[in-house]
């Protein structure tokens, strides 16, 4: 049943001219990063001489391209999460969900699962495209899953909280710029106390879970961060929906 | 006695701390369309959307061939095919798409998913508009499709909430036909506030006014209701109301509007020829003669009249 609802939902993404313009858009960004970190690679490389100023090829543009994706992916995902609930509210298309023979969870977790589809052809794409640099040298694959796993991530977490903020809701807008301020805020409280790295406060910031995906590092401390993360929204969704059939 | 494939036990909601349903019992039988009457804001979708699972009740139980929805609210739904007044379509698919992802929703097996759309597409003249999107259909095709999606997993119960609303009178007409086949093959809820189409499309009716029952029976019984055994005439010269008493089978004779009046009489009586005859005869200048319809509000007057009386002699009793 979880496919199902996820598969609908991918459909009604590729329906629109959002998903196919987002796609596109955010592509475009990656490969334009791509091609300048690979530029300025020999720009930079050719001025090192001494050994330890030399960085991988790896390192040097999958830095860029992760770096540039985890910011693009705070912009794209509240607009691609916006809509999944308050759309079908707006356009009171819930009663059909809520009268099939679909559990609340189902309906959540499907149009997250249909979300995380959506955004792992990023991912991949992504992943392609530094493999190409394979081509002509020999690049650390390792350095590439960590990262495209920390953006997975990333990207699930941020999904997770966009679909809460979209039950919130019956405008998708709304939706958008909420989910927009609360992950924009998540994703800096580490910068809030820097003088104290290790302040409890800036343990909960996304993007110090995903640093050390991004070293190349894979910690179960983060991913059991991100999964609590995840999971959390999508409780409290499906609970906001519940109380939609309980107060009415 | 018949089989009855929902039942409702004293449903009740409560919105704040007025009451938009009380206590309201009732029952469908196997193979029979229920109409549900009733004005607007009577409770007429609170209720379709509590039987169906889209609202929880505050108080009272649905059963769906014996299954709690509450407590089985999977097994019960899939028994289900509920249209909203507000009809929930995805309309940036076609209707071929829609109308399979309704299936995959009601556990319609993968295999037999494309026979499903299909037989549901020919039961409501939908064979012709399969690929186009539910966007660009007519009100009355996108009413087809709200349908379509309702009876594609074949339930036992199919429930319609104003199913009639906002189309033209031939589009009316065409989906009460197709209402009625449906009601040949599934126990139907029809709810709606027009009174002639119950009286066209169902076997038996349910009023409710604010949130109370006050009428269930057949659909003769209605019509009882509704004709009550009543004549309009009116006269240019009228005669004095004893000489329209003496008429056999002539139980009252009261004055309406305009100089009309209003001939109630006993069962197995049409007192019409004997009035015409007379009229003729003694001149009284008869110009309008008919049954009297009793329109719905008369309807709902009588009724709820009835219970408060009910209700005040009750009290009298008690005290």
């Amino acid at each position: 049943m979880i496919i199902n609802v996820a598969r609908k939902e991918l459909k009604s993404l590729f329906a629109s001219p959002m998903g196919w313009i987002i796609l596109a858009l955010l592509m475009l960004a990656f490969g334009s990063f791509y091609l300048q970190g690979v530029n300025n690679y020999f720009e930079v490389m050719s001025g090192s001489i001494r050994p330890a100023e030399r960085v991988g090829v790896t390192i040097f543009v999958g830095q860029t391209v992760y770096g540039i994706a985890s910011f693009l992916m705070l912009f794209a995902v509240p607009l691609l999460s916006m809509g999944l609930i308050s759309g079908e509210r707006k356009s009171q298309t819930l009663p059909f969900l809520f009268s099939a023979p679909i559990s609340l969870t189902e309906i959540v977790v499907g149009k997250f699962l249909g979300l995380i589809i959506f955004l792992s052809i990023l991912v991949g794409y992504i992943l392609l495209m530094l493999s190409t640099l394979n081509i002509w040298s020999d690049i650390d694959f390792g350095y590439l899953l960590s990262n495209s796993l920390g953006l997975i991530l990333l990207a699930a977490s941020f999904a997770a909280l966009g679909i809460y903020f979209s039950s919130l809701t019956s405008q998708p807008i709304v939706a958008a710029i909420l989910s927009f301020i609360a992950l924009f805020a998540l994703m800096g409280l580490d910068k809030f106390f820097g003088s104290q790295p290790n302040h409890w406060f800036g343990y909960i910031s996304l993007m110090k879970h995903f640093q050390s995906f991004s070293r190349g590092i894979i910690d179960s401390k983060d991913i059991i961060y991100f999964i609590l993360f995840i999971t959390t929204f999508l409780v409290l969704t499906v609970r906001r929906l519940d109380s939609d059939r309980l107060r009415g | 006695m018949t089989e009855a494939t929902l039942n409702a036990f004293d449903l009740s909601r409560q919105f704040g701390s007025n009451y938009a349903v009380k206590d309201v019992s009732f029952h469908l039988n196997k193979g029979e369309v229920l109409g549900f009457l009733g004005p607007n804001g009577a409770g007429k979708s609170t209720t379709m959307r509590m039987l169906t699972g889209n609202l929880a009740p505050s108080q009272g139980s649905v059963k769906i061939c014996g299954i709690d929805i509450i407590e089985r609210p999977k097994e019960a739904k899939a028994l289900i095919g509920y249209l909203p007044e507000i009809r929930p379509l995805y309309k940036e698919f076609t209707v071929n798409e829609f109308l399979s992802i309704a299936a995959r929703f009601h556990k319609v097996k993968s295999s037999s998913v494309h026979r499903a759309v299909e037989s549901a597409k020919d039961k409501c003249g939908l064979a012709h508009m399969s690929n186009r999107l539910i966007e660009n259909l007519s009100n009355g095709y996108q009413q087809r499709v709200g349908i379509a999606q309702a009876i594609i997993h074949n339930p036992e119960i199919v429930i319609l909430d104003e199913p009639t609303v906002g189309l033209d009178p031939i589009q009316i007409r065409e989906i009460r036909k197709l209402i009625k086949d449906i009601g040949k093959r599934h126990s139907v809820i029809l709810s709606t506030h027009i009174l002639p189409e119950v009286e066209m499309v169902c076997d038996r009716v349910q009023i409710i006014d604010k949130g109370n029952l006050v009428f269930h029976g057949s659909i003769e019984d209605l019509k009882q209701h509704r004709l009550g055994n009543k004549l309009l005439i009116g006269f240019s010269k009228p005669p004095t109301l004893t000489k329209l008493k003496a008429i056999k089978g002539v139980e009252t004779v009261e004055r309406a509007e305009q100089g009309m009046f209003i001939i109630k009489f006993k069962d197995k009586y049409l007192p019409a020829e004997e009035i015409v005859y007379l009229a003729a005869k003694e001149n009284w200048g008869l110009y309008h003669i008919a049954p009297h319809v009793t329109s719905l509000e008369d309807i709902f007057v009588q009724l709820t009249q009835v219970q408060t009386l009910d209700d005040q002699t009750n009290k009298v009793e008690k005290t």
